[in-house]
């Protein structure tokens, strides 16, 4: 019955079977949650919502949030938050632009569009590892920090462009990587699932992955058992950065533009599908797998209630009573596992 | 008796105005259990900071197997054998017991991705918790989900999973219902028959007339007495900690 994910070990019993099928359950009881709003729309509105056409649209709408998500996740496994990813991904987005203006414009080859899309990622690095070290060496809390970069780093992406988008973006960018597909996949979906695979298995199976759980559920222990927290904790910020480059170029080439004034509430997206699949933000808990699953949630609920027709301004009404219902009743689950 | 495995001669440590140890000193034999006691504030657990290397003494002499030696740090002390229960516990809660036994000292395999050996890692602690007799219910529920004593005994068997030499427990009982009390003693006497020292710290006088081979005692950062458990009485204790019973010399 368990042995699905639990391959390795020829001496279950049915107390450890027990165990690791409620820590699966979470995800599990997420996914349910996602399947059956999927078909409530589908069934509501089979001729719009349920096409390869709409479901296109919904991943490829997602796509660039799961790239900042999957970053978050390790932030928040820490029992750390990652405020600034929205403004790093804008940053990082107007450096790539301004590089390939620079390089040829919307006329630009692979090779210039190659060099903007390292400027932007490696901005996005930098921006990261500044907030790594604001973390973890001058012990700023993480919000505090990570408001400090979102400010600073927002700003001077408009002093770099004077306030307006960078336009004239290479047209093979934005054809290819932004609208292009690969076998009827769109290339964004591609690119953010690729990142949530590998990360997702960094994050599950690897030492690395497994120190992260350790710090982000108790550092002091961490610390004495010889994990260098100081040196991990700047890493997992590097990452969010640099996957907020990432999304940056992503966000650039589905847009042809570099979006200034529209990722203002990425930071609030992120962290809710985080939550939302499953992770705590007292840190030591949480993975990719339940990410993904709260991405794809306020989506499909965004998507949906377009095709139903409802007012702009409800969207976001529903996706936040999804995020907090969504916690009350971890909050539950969590109680009556500690009871148990 | 045998040749002292770890030895602190004229430790001193100050904190700011406090002189937390003023010239103690510390034996220990290799195969006992030796219980340090005193006072509140007395000392020992600076002492044993100092001797698991989490703390640098002021002045004074550390020897392992007879010869000086000076800890960078707690992880130059375990590369060493020398291990520690902290009072705090020091577990990843939200990680399951053989994650915890192998917190920094996981098995990898494909060195630069450096994936965990599951497989190993929990065949090798269910090895270590049979060994040591310790049963939990769910291998791998998150350490959070058990009880008390039983996380006791998985920082327990961490220490002495990794300790060739020497296992100091601050207090390890401090928190526990008599049930886990008796276990975590057990588990202490069947640490000792495998060879290896422990250090145990406690105020319960009664477990550590029923566990230890040898009582140290701490007065004001100084060693004061030093007693064979077999033919010692509460009372006696007492008096050694509380300044009726002075057999050392102020050196
Ligand atoms: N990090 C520190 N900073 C300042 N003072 C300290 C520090 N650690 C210990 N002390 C002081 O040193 C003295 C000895 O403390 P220590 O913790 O070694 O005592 P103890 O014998 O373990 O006492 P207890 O039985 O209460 O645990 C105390 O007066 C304490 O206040
Ligand atoms: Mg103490």
């Amino acid at each position: 019955m368990n042995s699905m994910t639990e391959s390795y070990d020829d001496t279950a019993d049915g107390g450890r079977g027990r165990g690791a099928a409620l820590l699966r359950n979470n995800t599990l009881w997420t996914l349910a949650v996602l399947v059956v709003l999927f078909l409530f729309f589908a069934v509501l509105k089979p001729a719009e919502f349920a096409t390869t056409f709409n479901i296109r649209g919904v991943l490829t709408e997602s796509a660039i949030l799961l790239v900042l998500a999957v970053g978050m996740t390790y932030v928040i496994v820490t029992a750390g938050i990652d405020l600034s990813v929205g403004s790093i991904l804008v940053f990082s987005g107007v450096v790539a632009a301004k590089t390939m203006v620079a390089l040829g414009g919307t006329t630009a080859g692979w090779g210039g569009i190659l060099l903007g899309a390292l400027a932007g990622v490696g901005c996005g690095l930098g921006w990261g590892i500044v907030n790594g070290l604001l973390v973890a060496k001058a012990k700023v809390p993480p919000l505090i920090a990570t408001l400090g970069t979102l400010g600073v780093s927002l700003g001077l992406a408009q002093v770099i462009t004077n306030g307006s988008d960078v336009n004239r973006i290479p047209a093979k960018l934005s054809n290819v990587i932004g609208f292009g597909l690969v076998a009827g996949v769109p290339w964004l979906v591609v690119i953010a699932g690729l990142i949530a695979v590998l990360f997702g298995l960094l994050l599950a199976l690897s030492r690395f992955g497994r120190h992260t759980y350790a710090i982000g559920s108790n550092a002091e222990a961490s610390r004495r058992v010889g994990i260098k927290v100081d040196r991990h904790l700047i890493k997992v910020y590097a990452l969010s950065g640099l996957l907020s480059g990432v999304a940056g170029v992503l966000s650039l080439a589905h847009y042809s533009t570099t979006t200034i004034a529209s990722h203002t509430s990425d930071n609030l997206g992120a962290i809710a599908a985080v939550v939302i699949g499953g992770a705590s933000l007292f840190g030591g808990v949480g993975g990719i797998g339940g990410t993904v699953i709260g991405v794809l949630i306020p989506g499909v609920l965004r998507n949906g209630l377009i095709i139903l027709g409802a007012q702009r301004f409800w969207l976001d009404v529903a996706v936040g009573a999804v995020l907090v219902v969504a916690v009350y009743f971890d909050q539950l689950r969590r109680r009556a596992r500690e009871r148990e | 008796m045998t040749d002292p495995l770890l030895e602190a001669r004229g430790v001193t440590k100050r904190f700011g105005h406090v002189q937390a140890l003023r010239g103690a000193a510390f034996t220990a034999h290799p195969g006992e259990v030796v219980a340090l006691i005193g006072d509140n504030g007395a000392g020992k657990s600076t002492l044993v900071k100092t001797l698991s290397g989490a703390l640098r003494p002021d002045a004074g002499e550390i020897l392992l197997d007879g010869r000086p030696v000076e800890f960078a740090g707690p992880v130059d002390a375990q590369r060493r054998g020398i291990e520690t229960v902290y009072q705090d516990l020091a577990l990843a809660h939200d990680l399951d017991a053989a994650a915890n036994l192998f917190l920094g000292r996981e098995i990898t395999r494909f060195p630069p991705l450096r994936l965990l050996d599951r497989g190993a890692m929990r065949r090798r602690a269910a090895e270590a918790f049979d060994e040591l007799g310790i049963r939990l219910p769910d291998m791998s529920a998150p350490v959070r989900q058990l009880s008390g004593g039983q996380r006791q005994c998985v920082a327990v068997a961490r220490a002495v999973a990794w300790a060739s030499k020497v296992v100091f427990m601050d207090e390890p009982t401090a928190a526990l219902g008599v049930v886990q009390r008796e276990q975590v003693l057990d588990l202490i006497r069947r640490v000792r028959d495998r060879g290896v020292t422990v250090i145990l710290i406690s105020h319960n006088m009664p477990e550590v007339l029923a566990v230890a081979d040898r009582i140290e005692v701490l007065r004001l950062g100084r060693r004061v007495a030093r007693l064979t458990a077999a033919d010692t009485t509460v009372e006696e204790l007492v008096s050694a900690m509380t300044g009726g019973l002075d057999q050392e010399d102020a050196a």
